[in-house]
């Protein structure tokens, strides 16, 4: 393979299996809840029902895609693309295997947490252009929840990146050769990833969406493939946080006999199953509690944390 | 935040445990004995038809899916001239069985009566009746209540006992 298509192949590869490993959530998660309900879940589309991903898509280009007449047209069709752009883009930075990365970037955790906050601009968006009260509720309990998240999750990003001394992904996981960050820094993964559940507005942050008070939340007036780019950003989302999870704190592609790729892919799949493992067992809080809990509780802790790190990191 | 843990785990744990799916085409289901499904029209162990067109199942079905029309054949018993019912409206509430006198119209634990076309749903007395007694094995409405025939009456007959007085709230 000459030396100018491998870039070409890393990513196109990255993001059609982005984008595979999304489609292919649908199915492995309603089979997960499925079969920790004592039910199959899908079955019956290929085998073992692996094709279920397919029908739906077929399903969904098949609906009515209804745009409001009420609504604000032009940002009601751009919001559910900006939540795929930016969590597309936010995969330029895993590094999959040494020096297989789309975007070697400098800043890479930086850029990542730039890409999240953008990603709010699609939720706020779409429950504003909706020009519908729960949508705006929805809304607006995103933008509060998104915000106040995205402090923890930054600062929970920064032990990693002190004991690292750098910002990009691959130096990251070179300086967890001997320790994986989440012995050090448990307290930034458990923030980490309770801040990447909100992030990613997963079932027991799913608030702007809670469907058992707000209809659908800020997606309620969405149909058709809209409606499957929120689903389809909501999935990668999942994917991403999950693989962040692994290169940032679980040592990303490093582990004894398997090749690096292998390695990457098989804890960016164990955190996936944990992601829905949460959805499946715990009952959604309420509003005010999910603040609290944010901003009284892991913001102290993280800031501690923060010190902690950086007061070692000196010392030594 | 150990309860939670203790949640995660014990909805983990759930992948293990045998699922309750039944997977119906292939598995079959097994529907209890009073299950009310497809609508039948039994036969007396004599293998007459039961239905005396009464017209109690067409008055007491509350989405009136149930047509008959009465005739009398040569010995002046009544039978159903044709009977009609509409399965796309039936709601399987079972009021026509506890309704029919004679153990006539029976449910049955059967319920794959899926069709393409709407039409087809609507089931002739043809359809409906069957060769057996359906639940009521030895159950034969005029060996009870009697029968009227020239030149005797109800309980006339030797060693005959009278008619049951359907007024009398006695037994």
């Amino acid at each position: 393979m000459s030396g100018a298509l491998v870039p070409v192949v890393v990513v196109f590869g990255v993001l059609f299996g982005a984008l595979t490993v999304a489609a292919g959530l649908i199915w492995l998660e309603r089979r997960l809840l499925g079969l920790w309900q004592d039910r199959l879940g899908p079955n019956r589309v290929g085998p073992f029902g692996l094709l279920q991903p397919l029908a739906d898509m077929i399903k969904i280009f098949m609906k009515e895609d209804w745009i409001p007449p009420f609504s604000d047209r032009v940002v009601f069709v751009v919001a559910p693309a900006i939540v795929v752009t930016t969590v597309l883009l936010s995969f330029a930075i895993v590094p999959l295997a040494p020096g297989v990365v789309v975007a070697d970037l400098d800043v890479g955790v930086l850029f990542f947490l730039a890409m999240a906050g953008l990603g709010a601009y699609s939720v706020v968006l779409a429950g504003w252009a909706s020009n519908n009260k729960y949508a705006l509720l929805g809304a607006l309990r995103a933008s509060a929840q998104m915000i106040s998240y995205e402090v923890f999750m930054g600062l929970s990003l920064m032990g990693v990146v002190l004991l690292a001394g750098s910002f990009r992904m691959q130096d990251i996981v070179r300086a967890q050769e001997r320790l994986w960050f989440v012995v050090p820094q448990f307290l930034g993964f458990l923030v980490f990833a309770i801040a990447g559940l909100a992030e990613s507005h997963r079932l027991p942050f799913d608030l702007p969406e809670s469907e058992s008070e707000l209809v659908a939340g800020y997606h309620s007036e969405y149909s058709g493939m809209k409606f499957g780019m929120f689903f389809v950003g909501e999935y990668l989302g999942v994917t991403l946080i999950s693989a962040l999870i692994a290169v940032l704190f679980f040592g990303g592609w490093r582990g004894p006999w398997l090749p690096p790729l292998v390695w990457f892919l098989l804890k960016t799949f164990l955190f996936i199953v944990c992601f829905i493992l949460m959805r499946a067992s715990l009952p959604r809080p309420r509003y005010d509690q999910l603040m609290k809990v944010g901003w009284k509780l892991l913001l102290p802790l993280v800031l501690a944390n923060l010190l902690v790190t950086g007061a070692i990191v000196l010392a030594r | 935040m150990l309860s939670i843990l203790r949640t995660v785990w014990e909805v983990f744990r759930h992948l293990f445990r045998k699922t309750v799916t039944v997977q119906y085409p292939e598995e079959v289901v097994r529907l209890p004995a009073r299950w009310r499904g497809r609508i039948v029209l039994s036969r007396d162990p004599d293998g007459e038809e039961r239905c005396v067109a009464c017209y109690l199942c067409a008055a007491a079905c509350p989405v009136d899916c149930i047509a008959l029309q009465a005739t009398e054949d040569d010995r002046g018993r009544r039978y159903p001239e044709f009977f009609r019912i509409n399965f796309s409206r039936c709601i399987f509430c079972g009021f026509c069985e506890e309704a029919c006198p004679t153990y006539a119209i029976q449910l049955t634990p059967d319920f794959e009566m899926a069709e393409y076309d709407r039409q087809n749903l609507v089931y002739e007395k043809d359809d409906l009746t069957i060769d057996g007694p359906g639940k009521y094995p030895g159950y034969n409405f005029y060996r009870v209540a009697g029968l009227a025939i020239g030149g005797k009456d109800k309980g006339e007959a030797e060693r005959e006992r009278p008619p049951v007085d359907p007024r009398s709230l006695m037994p």
